[in-house]
């Protein structure tokens, strides 16, 4: 197995980050501040303006470092790999199924019940722990409204039906998402999911690890040899890394939905690091950031067993794991894809 | 695997100092130096052999030497700081 290399953050906006021998350096106005071996990492995440040395984007790309730049407001901007290894006839076999509606709606369906079942056991976990402090009511009534709806996913025949009842099923979550907020309720509240700017506290965060969640599934796609941007359930636009997009879905309830949480829950975060621009946008301070992105690392070096290959694996292997099982399947060596399915 | 590699080199002459930057360099391109001539190397046993291979093609081992002690995989229990020249993690959070 893979071993989980460390995420390089560099959230100083005014890093400038290079290359010194085999090492990547962070210096910010012309003092080093960091320095460390490339091999030591797997993927540099950068939410700065200046960016890095083209030696630095050649190097990291020759060894299969992955390079994203985020603005300092976790927006993505891009990403530089190296060149797409991997094999050709699994990407050519993904293009096919992916031109192929009938080919796509296993995978789909596959992915979106994972989606279901994992936002499911957030709302059933927040029943079990804290039943005496919360709408148990709404939240079962959600929780088996999901429910249904999984079993019903399966007999979809066109892939705007999974999409319509994607829609369905997120709006129904994210409307019971504030009874998961046990503090600091004032400040965190959401009336529904908004993006593109978020415009409150609780929405910012979601969407900040979010970003991040698909810089990891892409890094992972691209590792196996299969390319990020021709989805199976997310159609092809220019730019969007579709079927990153597709995967990712089995864990935002899981990696992300579920920290946001405790983080708030625990008051790891607080109003205090959330600021609202005139557009309304609603951006974390540099403190918030680095706790949120800490808390992040942390999870991701938890151990977890995988329910499909039972096997004990860190909780960042998981879309790495997830990738290798699709392009198994896309090979014909498995009958189905098995989505990562939380209990 | 952690190795944490040290070395003296004989820096008497002109070629001597020649191979003292030599090896610093190999041990940087793939590790920390937390002290002068004290390096450590997160690797695995491919990259400590092309390391170790690299270091003993420079050093002259009529007068220098290259120390290296395996901490293996549970290193940070093995490792102890105090004072200055604070180390990090490179298995750990890296936000800068």
């Amino acid at each position: 197995m893979r071993k989980l290399l460390s995420v390089l953050y560099v959230s100083t906006p005014e890093s400038y980050l290079s290359l010194e021998g085999e090492n990547i350096v962070i210096s910010v106005e012309g003092t080093k501040k960091f320095q460390i071996p490339v091999h030591n990492i797997e993927s540099v995440v950068c939410f700065g303006y200046l960016g890095a040395s083209p030696a630095l984007i050649g190097f990291c790309a020759k060894n299969g470092v992955g390079l994203s730049f985020v603005s300092p407001y976790g927006k993505f901007l891009g990403r530089v790999t190296g060149g797409v290894y991997g094999n050709v006839s699994l990407r050519k076999e993904q293009f096919r199924r992916s031109d192929d509606e009938t080919k796509c709606l296993p995978i789909a369906i596959s992915c979106i019940t994972s989606k279901l079942n994992n936002s499911r056991v957030v709302l059933e976990r927040c029943i079990r722990d804290h039943a005496e402090n919360v709408d148990t009511k709404s939240l079962k009534e959600i929780s088996a409204y999901l429910k249904i709806n999984a079993n019903r996913l399966q007999k979809c025949e066109t892939l705007d039906e999974i999409r319509g009842m994607e829609g369905d099923n997120a709006r129904a979550y994210f409307g019971v998402f504030n009874e998961l907020i046990l503090h600091q309720k004032k400040h965190f509240y959401m009336h529904g999911r908004i993006k593109r700017p978020p415009t409150d506290n609780l929405n910012a965060m979601l969407s900040f690890l979010y970003t991040i969640l698909a810089h990891d599934v892409q890094s992972a796609l691209e590792t196996v040899g299969l390319d990020p941007y021709v989805g199976f359930l997310h159609r092809d636009r220019p730019g969007r890394p579709s079927l990153a997009l597709d995967i990712m879905e089995e864990f935002r309830a899981f990696m992300v939905d579920r920290l946001v949480i405790s983080l708030i829950n625990r008051k790891q975060v607080t109003a205090k690091g959330f600021s609202r621009k005139e557009s309304g946008e609603v951006l974390m301070d540099d403190d918030t950031r680095k706790e949120v992105l800490t808390a992040w690392q942390k999870r991701k070096q938890e151990r977890i067993t995988h329910p499909f290959l039972n096997e004990k694996i860190d909780l960042g292997l998981l879309p790495y794991v997830q990738a290798l099982l699709l392009a198994r399947y896309l090979r014909g060596d498995l009958d189905l894809y098995p989505p990562f399915l939380w209990k | 695997m952690m190795v944490l590699i040290t070395y003296d080199v004989n820096t008497e002459t002109k070629e001597g100092r020649r191979r003292l930057r030599k090896i610093a360099k190999c041990c940087v391109n793939k590790g920390q130096r937390v002290q002068n001539s004290v390096f450590e190397c997160l690797v695995d046993p491919a990259q400590f052999a092309e390391l170790k291979h690299k270091l003993e093609g420079i050093a002259n081992p009529e007068t220098d030497s290259l120390r290296y002690y395996f901490l293996g995989r549970n290193w940070k229990d093995r490792v102890e700081h105090f004072g200055a020249k604070q180390a990090y993690d490179p298995e750990g959070t890296l936000i800068m």
